[in-house]
């Protein structure tokens, strides 16, 4: 049996998911903040990180945005097989919950219409939308509004295989160094391993979705995402690059089967402003 | 830690005497400017326009804000990744400025320019925009109101609260701290 869904239902989850995303960091992230307050020996980084908590606590009361980039919107969508559209084009309607939640949200519009003459759209669309088909007659709706600082820092390489779980750590360590403070550490690395270019990006920016303290199934990278953790948290750079023992908050790692040539790795940076939030329809 | 409660403008005089790792208190006017306006600015120099505000011994504020909610004074605002301006340091420099409000590090340049003009870097918390608009009493548009969150603004802030990041003799901040951390 189809389930016929009409592409309007999305509007107003889309304006509220990009709205709750913006005022309301998770729990899990609270969390994540407070794990590394116990952990941080730096006291101005000690300092920052207790005003990050207010932060959150504040804009959540005040239903106002925790960080003032309110990034591009990058939409996510499961949609299950079952699923039959009517009404106007899907696309239009999810730019549409976009365009309403950030003006009735009060929420920062950041994008230009063309990268090169560089015009605002003034209502923060086109969002970055991907589509992945599952099974069953639900869909899953999630916004990640990603901010420049964090945004802007990711990398992406293909390596020849031969330089292996080495060469992978050196590219992350590489590329979270090199973004230092600018990235709004504490960060969370996402990493993706393997796939095509596209889709190890890809990867890398769904790795960001994931709880913080989850680590991969498969144990070989989640022994790599703690030795990275390790590592990254010593390069000292510290929350807002102030100098800390903490710089992440954790790194997750996706990977894909890929062709016998090649070691494609990306690296998505999130900043400590990890907002999504999901509804499922 | 040294911790200072300082009236804008921060005169010649004060700027001499911070070093990295103040922690400043400010009250005052500053400015917001970004990529957009410093391109406009560079642009009406180049054509031998007239600018639009006096940067002499003002404070510019790296930042673009989120509209401001009803019942609010203002909208979430804190500062934008600094690097992107470095290209503009020595021209706001020679225009005045004094000093400047960012997040993030700096090509080291712009510590020389620090130390060539005497003006300081200062560091507010990226990302911590909820609480840095509680700090923001009035907000008025100066110039440029078409670039929207882009416009030149100017803040009456109460207490902001910033780390001297670079200072007159050059020397950075995060450089001092990071070693104390760095295991590798
Ligand atoms: S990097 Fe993140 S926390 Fe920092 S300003 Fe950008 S969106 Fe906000």
């Amino acid at each position: 049996m189809k389930r016929i869904i009409n592409t309007e239902d999305v509007i107003p989850i889309i304006s509220g998911l990009v709205q709750k995303a913006c005022y309301e960091l998770s729990d899990n992230v609270l969390d994540a903040y407070k794990d590394a307050l116990k952990k941080e020996e730096s006291p101005y980084s000690r300092d920052t990180l207790k005003l990050l908590i207010d932060n959150a606590e504040f804009a959540k009361k005040e239903q106002i945005a925790c960080c003032h980039d309110t990034g591009t919107t990058v939409i996510m969508m499961e949609i299950g097989q079952e699923i039959s559209w009517s009404g106007k084009p899907l696309i239009d309607q999810i730019n549409e919950g976009v365009r309403i939640g950030y003006r009735d949200g009060y929420l920062r519009k950041s994008i230009v219409k063309d990268p090169l003459d560089r015009i605002n759209t003034n209502d923060n669309t086109p969002a970055v939308v991907h589509t992945e088909v599952v099974e069953g007659d639900k869909v899953k709706i999630t916004a990640m509004p990603k901010g420049g600082g964090s945004e802007n820092m990711g990398s992406f390489t293909t390596m020849v295989p031969g330089e292996g779980i080495e060469g992978v750590k050196k590219f992350v360590l590489d590329t979270v160094r090199f973004a230092g403070g600018k990235t709004c550490p504490p960060i969370i690395v996402g990493v993706g391993i393997g796939g095509t270019m596209d889709y190890c990006t890809y990867m890398a920016k769904k790795a960001l979705l994931r709880p913080i303290g989850e680590h991969n199934s498969k144990p070989l990278y989640a022994k790599l995402e703690e030795e990275l953790l390790e590592e990254i948290n010593n390069l000292g750079i510290g929350t807002l690059g102030m100098g800390g023992t903490v710089t992440a908050l954790g790194v997750h790692i996706n990977y894909f089967p890929c062709h016998i040539t090649a070691l494609p790795v990306a690296v998505n940076l999130q900043c400590h402003a990890s907002r999504h939030a999901t509804a499922e329809i | 830690m040294k911790e200072y409660r300082l009236k804008l403008p921060l005169t010649k005089e004060i700027i001499d005497n911070l070093r990295i790792g103040d922690v400043l208190y400010l009250t005052g006017n500053l400015y917001t400017a970004r990529d957009a306006a410093h391109k406009r600015i560079e642009n009406t120099i180049a054509e031998g326009g007239e600018l639009p505000i006096d940067f002499k011994g003002k404070t510019i504020f790296y930042a673009g804000p989120c509209p401001t909610k009803p019942g609010r004074n203002m909208g979430s605002i804190a500062p934008t990744t600094s690097a992107r301006m470095d290209q503009y340091v020595e021209m706001t420099f020679k225009l005045g400025m004094l000093s400047m409000i960012g997040k993030g590090d700096r090509a080291n340049y712009v510590s020389d320019l620090c130390k060539k003009y005497g003006g300081v870097y200062l560091l507010s918390i990226g990302g911590a925009s909820a609480m840095i608009s509680e700090q923001v009493k009035s907000c008025e548009v100066i110039a440029y109101d078409d670039l929207g969150t882009e416009s030149i603004k100017k803040l009456f802030v109460e207490d902001l609260r910033v780390i001297v990041g670079i200072d007159i003799n050059g020397d950075v901040f995060q450089n001092r701290e990071i070693l104390k951390y760095k295991k590798n």
